[in-house]
């Protein structure tokens, strides 16, 4: 479980990170997502022990960041948005070394290795040097390493940037799997799509301040009152246009390039919206199709950090 | 104490260190470098000699050319070897995962220092077998050779202190090494200017009779301790000519102003490595 209480970061008069509150669940995985700068390495490396917040403080299993941090480094498996590697080790000296460094003994350590690099799909590159592994590789193998001792807590900052598409998906795939081992992980990206489909909870952070959190239908709904309907007709468009600019729910009506589709925001709930295509049949309006389009995520997430920087 | 220097960084540095054939290479060169200044050394006081023979006094000679080249090699070297390997793992991005895991900093401090000057201390213990070559002509005691190795390790340790502490207090490892080699030169280059200056001053009359100015430039300047082990009766001509004020021996008082570095620049690294996590505005 990881509970953040008033965290605050500043580097002289500019703030990295304002106030933040967040609690997470153990077991639950949590995206965080942000523009770049908005806070999230910064909330993470606080969270890592590397780096002191200026005010605020953090909970990692009930270790207190600031007077436990050697606990707090024995409950978390951190993974940095950019790392390095010892170019000159091969993959099982990799996590050796990093296992012994967590005091794990040599019996233990020749038990778990194979067993992480089968989870992280890197068996066959046991023997390879690191600095030949491409980036999805030296990606898994970070992950495999953040494993070494089995923490609670993941913390993986952008574990997925600067991959290839099958190295996301196969990403993806690992995480869905720690995921079904009970780890409480927190993961952020500048994506929200991509942290949509395997995260629980999500939390947008803009400016050092935590704009929204819930799951992502939870967050769109909130945020975004109003649904894009589209409307294909089969003939009678401006006896249409008529009938809904004349609806008060409806604003922002236009007519697409066909000349036979119009698009509208509608602010009514599902029973009005039923109620509004009730009243256009009744009105002889030729609909082929009355449709909801999917908020776009981007656009979720445009619109809420948007929001932050008008206020 | 033995997790301190049996840890997992200095397994590994070992295993990146010794792993390249290039290490062993450059251990061949050095050691053939010193095999040809000595047979060199050897062969013009033979050559120079009417009879052709190479005296106690020559063999002397040679240990004390020698002594000094290895003394300048590890002062040269060490902070080369040093200044780099805390902020060489934070522009290779590598340190922070290493500061997540478990180890102390003083371990990784302790694990970094010996590692790195490992491979200086190998090519000193590699050549003692060459030094050895004036056993067989006299001139030196073995006791004196070894008096020489445990200077020439304590050294390499306080200097190495010194590369440790930049490259954890500064960020970026180019602008550690200037100011390791910057503190270097002064140990080496400006204390045996301000010793001769003071030294000049006191021969003018100007300073009250046992001034220690000269003494305390002296203890800090390796290159004047080595001297002191080969010539012992040098310095305290010198004291009794000049006279320091003080009685105790010149390496008994760079062992302890040495020392001080060392624990200074030590603990100041360990502190530094990570950050004090406690909240500022708490208090």
């Amino acid at each position: 479980m990881i509970e953040i209480i008033n965290l605050t970061k500043k580097y002289g008069k500019f703030t990295a990170l304002d106030s933040l509150n967040l609690t997470i669940e153990k077991g639950t995985v949590f995206g965080f997502v942000g523009q770049n700068g908005a806070g999230k390495s910064t909330t993470f490396s606080i969270l890592a022990t590397l780096l002191s917040p200026t005010s605020g403080t953090a909970y990692i299993n009930g270790y207190n960041i600031s007077k436990e941090p050697k606990q707090v480094r024995s409950q978390i498996g951190y993974m940095p948005d950019f790392f390095g590697v010892y170019d000159q080790l091969k993959t099982v000296e990799y996590l050796d070394f990093y296992g012994a460094s967590y005091g794990l003994s040599q019996n233990e350590r020749q038990k778990l290795i194979p067993q992480l690099l089968e989870l992280v799909n890197l068996s066959h590159k046991q023997d390879s040097y690191v600095d030949v592994l491409s980036r999805g590789m030296k990606q898994r193998l970070c992950l495999a390493r953040s494993l070494i001792h089995d923490p609670e807590v993941l913390i993986l900052d952008e574990p997925a940037s600067g991959l290839d598409p099958r190295a996301r998906v196969e990403m993806r795939e690992i995480l869905k799997e720690l995921k079904h081992m009970g780890k409480t992980i927190l993961i952020s990206s500048h994506i929200l799509p991509e942290l949509a489909e395997m995260c629980d909870t999500i939390g947008i952070i803009d400016q050092g301040r935590l704009v929204a959190e819930g799951s992502v239908s939870d967050i769109q709904q909130r945020l975004k009152g109003e649904k894009l309907i589209i409307v294909k007709l089969y003939g009678g468009v401006d006896k249409a246009i008529r009938f809904f600019e004349d609806q008060h729910l409806v604003s922002k009506l236009t007519k697409r390039d066909d000349g036979a589709t119009l698009e509208f925001l509608f602010q009514g709930n599902a029973k009005e919206q039923v109620g509004l295509l009730k009243a256009a049949l009744m009105q002889d309006i030729a609909i082929i199709s009355f449709s909801e389009m999917e908020t776009n995520l981007e656009d979720v997430f445009m619109e809420i950090t948007k929001g932050v920087e008008l206020s | 104490m033995r997790n301190l220097f049996l840890n997992p960084v200095m397994n590994k540095e070992f295993k990146l260190r010794f792993r390249s054939f290039k290490s062993f290479l450059g251990l061949a060169f050095y050691l053939l470098a010193l095999t040809i200044l000595i047979v060199g050394f050897i062969y013009l006081q033979t050559q120079n000699s009417p009879m052709g023979l190479f005296r106690p006094d020559q063999s002397r000679e040679m240990f004390m050319l020698l002594a000094f080249i290895q003394l300048g090699l590890i002062l040269f070297i060490t902070p080369g070897l040093t200044a780099g390997v805390i902020s060489g793992e934070r522009e290779k991005q590598t340190l922070n995962i290493l500061l997540t895991t478990n180890q102390s900093s003083t371990s990784i401090i302790m694990g970094k220092l010996v590692s790195s000057i490992s491979f200086l201390l190998l090519m000193i213990i590699a050549s003692m077998p060459i030094y050895s070559i004036v056993f067989l002509f006299g001139g030196i005691s073995p006791g004196q050779v070894l008096l020489i190795l445990i200077f020439y390790i304590f050294t390499i340790l306080v200097f190495g202190s010194i590369g440790i502490f930049f490259s954890t207090i500064v960020r970026r490892t180019i602008i550690a090494m200037v100011s390791t080699y910057g503190v270097a030169l002064f140990l080496i280059g400006g204390t045996a200017f301000l010793f001769t200056i003071s030294m000049a001053v006191n021969s003018m009359g100007a300073m009250p009779a046992n001034n220690p100015v000269a003494y305390f430039f002296a203890m800090l300047n390796p290159g004047f301790i080595l001297f002191g082990f080969l010539e012992p009766n040098a310095f305290n001509e010198l004291s009794n000519q000049i006279g320091f004020g003080i009685d105790v021996p010149l390496w008994a008082a760079y062992l302890v102003s040495y020392s001080i570095i060392f624990i200074i620049m030590i603990v100041v690294s360990i502190r530094k490595l990570r950050p004090n996590m406690k909240v500022k505005s708490e208090a």
